[in-house]
């Protein structure tokens, strides 16, 4: 069920994000949600992309430290509160949230959640029953 | 009247008397070191050589050179000279697992090892009307016995201090008058903004000199102290292998240091050939002793680069100057006054899981060296959380720490992002610009 998530790990230093897009540009992959966690010294790019496979296999190519992980993609509505109502869900859940990053969806009127948890099938099942939509890879080849 | 010399006699010899008497001593420190201490025995019978051919001086190059690593192998008794119940110190290396160097010393070895600090003191202008503030760190390390027994000799009220805690030397310092001050430069430094900040002009510290050494530092470091303190610097240089500090000193005219030519020979060979080169020219400083018992080094190689200088002094002295060390043969860097080989940082990296691709770091900020390690990832160590990543570089840091005894910064960096230079990663950038 759970969606892609590609972490690159960036220096903190001038031309090192462009430099992913770049890679990413010339493939012909599409950025559907980025965000970015810096410190000091390094920052780490978290990307859903279209093309999961061909970002990682161009990326590692030019030899970036990258890795895939799983995260829990959510579609929540796009008003004020929808966003508390899915965090409700995990917090009645005792399900700590690590991180998460959110992006609208272009056409239709709602939004999408990405959030890393420790164990996604836990998360999942407590969204779902509680009627929110999980988004797929499908999905958001789709997107 | 001001006293000028803690040993005339010795300080202001002839140069042929000098010879002459450094060239009895050598015979016997020959034979005691022969008679007592296998580890040299052998490489003396290695070598061919035997005390009888040792009838002075001009056959100092028939012996054998000692080096770090014989001290290693020879850990922790095997140079020893003397039974251990006529022993009665230790001094160690600021050391770190597997490069410790372990020297001993009888009460006489203590008695002349003070000499030579004393001599230091007197030259930098001490007597027993001064308050002596001895900085250094007391313990194993060298720096702090050695001034302070130095400091008793010359009859200077001792004011023992050791390393640290600012705030209660410029109390001290301030409250008490001190009137020459003993630590590493970079401490120095650091005292003298820590007062400045407090609002002190220089000419409200008491401060008249100041004797520094154990790390390197350059002459702008040396203007910038005298000028913050409002004192005259001093440069002093050992090492723990020779007893500690006050091998050499420097007098007044601050063009080098006089080395204690009546306890220690000093030579200077080309560091490939092991040739030994006239006077003037650079290469590697040699060290033999002339007095020890319990530790006697005879061509000890210290890896320093340096030059020697018999040029007249206006001091008065007559012991020959060597002149800042230049540089290393070896890649030994001090930092913050501790020996950082790169190979200790390999190690760690191989305990830990790494890969031995790295580079360290060194500057210098505020007077003080900053040491940062960046470290290439392994990909299977990659991992999406940012907590995780600085985690590691925590726990790195701390293994670094334990087998070096100081704290690196350490910056985890993506593969292959190490800049190499024909396919070597360098290893090593010092930006401190000492020399």
């Amino acid at each position: 069920m759970a969606i892609k998530q590609l972490t690159i790990f960036v220096q903190n230093r001038q031309g090192s994000i462009v430099s992913v897009t770049n890679t990413l540009a010339e493939n012909n992959v599409n950025i559907r949600a980025l965000s970015i966690a810096e410190t000091q010294d390094f920052g780490m790019l978290r990307l859903i992309v279209n093309d999961e496979e061909t970002a990682r296999k161009k990326l590692v190519e030019e030899g970036y430290l990258i890795k895939t992980i799983d995260v829990v993609g959510v579609k929540i509505g796009d008003a004020p509160g929808k966003l508390t109502a899915a965090l409700g869900v995990l917090d009645k859940e005792g399900i700590n949230v690590e991180y998460l990053y959110a992006f609208m969806a272009r056409t239709e009127k709602h939004a999408y959640v990405v959030l890393r948890v420790e164990d996604n099938a836990v998360a999942e099942a407590a969204l779902e029953k509680a009627g929110f939509h999980l988004i797929t890879e499908a999905d958001i080849e789709k997107l | 009247m001001e006293q000028k010399y803690y040993q005339k006699e010795i300080e202001t010899m002839s140069v042929p008397e000098m010879k002459k008497l450094q060239s009895e001593k050598l015979v016997k420190q020959v034979k005691h070191v022969y008679e007592n201490v296998e580890y040299y025995r052998n490489l003396m019978d290695e070598k061919g050589v035997k005390p009888e051919d040792i009838h002075g001086i001009e056959d100092l190059h028939k012996l054998p050179f000692l080096t770090k690593a014989d001290l290693r192998d020879a850990y922790p008794y095997g140079l020893l000279a003397k039974p251990l119940d006529e022993c009665v110190r230790i001094h160690s290396t600021s050391g770190t697992t597997g490069r410790r160097v372990v020297a001993f010393y009888t009460q006489n070895d203590v008695d002349l090892w003070e000499d030579c600090c004393a001599r230091a003191i007197v030259a930098a202008g001490g007597s027993n009307k001064d308050v002596c503030q001895v900085a250094y760190g007391y313990g194993l390390f060298t720096g702090g016995f050695g001034l302070n027994g130095g400091s008793h000799k010359v009859g200077c009220l001792t004011l023992p201090m050791s390393s640290g805690n600012t705030e209660r030397q410029i109390q001290f310092m301030t409250d008490l008058g001190a009137t020459i001050l003993c630590c590493t430069p970079s401490y120095a430094a650091y005292i003298g903004e820590t007062l400045k900040e407090q609002g002190y002009k220089p000419e409200n510290i008491p401060l008249k000199a100041g004797i520094f050494g154990a790390e390197p530092w350059t002459e702008e470091m040396r203007q910038n102290i005298e000028e913050t303190l409002g004192i005259k610097a001093y440069d002093i240089y050992g090492l723990t292998e020779s007893s500690g500090p006050g091998v050499a000193f420097e007098c007044s005219e601050q063009t080098g240091m006089h080395i204690n030519e009546d306890h220690f020979i000093a030579e200077i060979i080309d560091p490939d050939t092991g040739e030994v080169l006239p006077e003037g020219e650079k290469g590697e400083l040699v060290f033999t002793s002339l007095d020890k018992e319990a530790f006697p080094l005879l061509r000890y190689r210290t890896r320093d680069i340096c030059v020697l200088s018999r040029k007249k002094c206006s001091c008065g002295r007559t012991l020959i100057k060597m002149a800042k060390p230049m540089g290393r043969t070896d890649d030994m860097l001090i930092i913050r006054g501790v020996n950082v080989f790169p190979s200790q940082i390999e190690t760690v990296l191989l305990n830990e899981g790494y890969q031995p691709n790295y580079q360290i770091v060194v500057d210098r900020a505020n007077n003080t060296d900053t040491f940062d390690v960046n470290v290439e990832m392994n990909p299977e160590q990659f991992t999406d959380k940012v907590s995780e990543v600085l985690a590691m570089e925590k726990s790195l840091a701390n293994a670094m720490k334990t087998m070096l005894g100081i704290n690196p910064t350490v910056h985890l960096v993506a593969p292959k992002s190490i800049a190499r230079s024909e396919g070597k990663a360098v290893r090593v950038i010092d930006k401190r610009k000492l020399i």
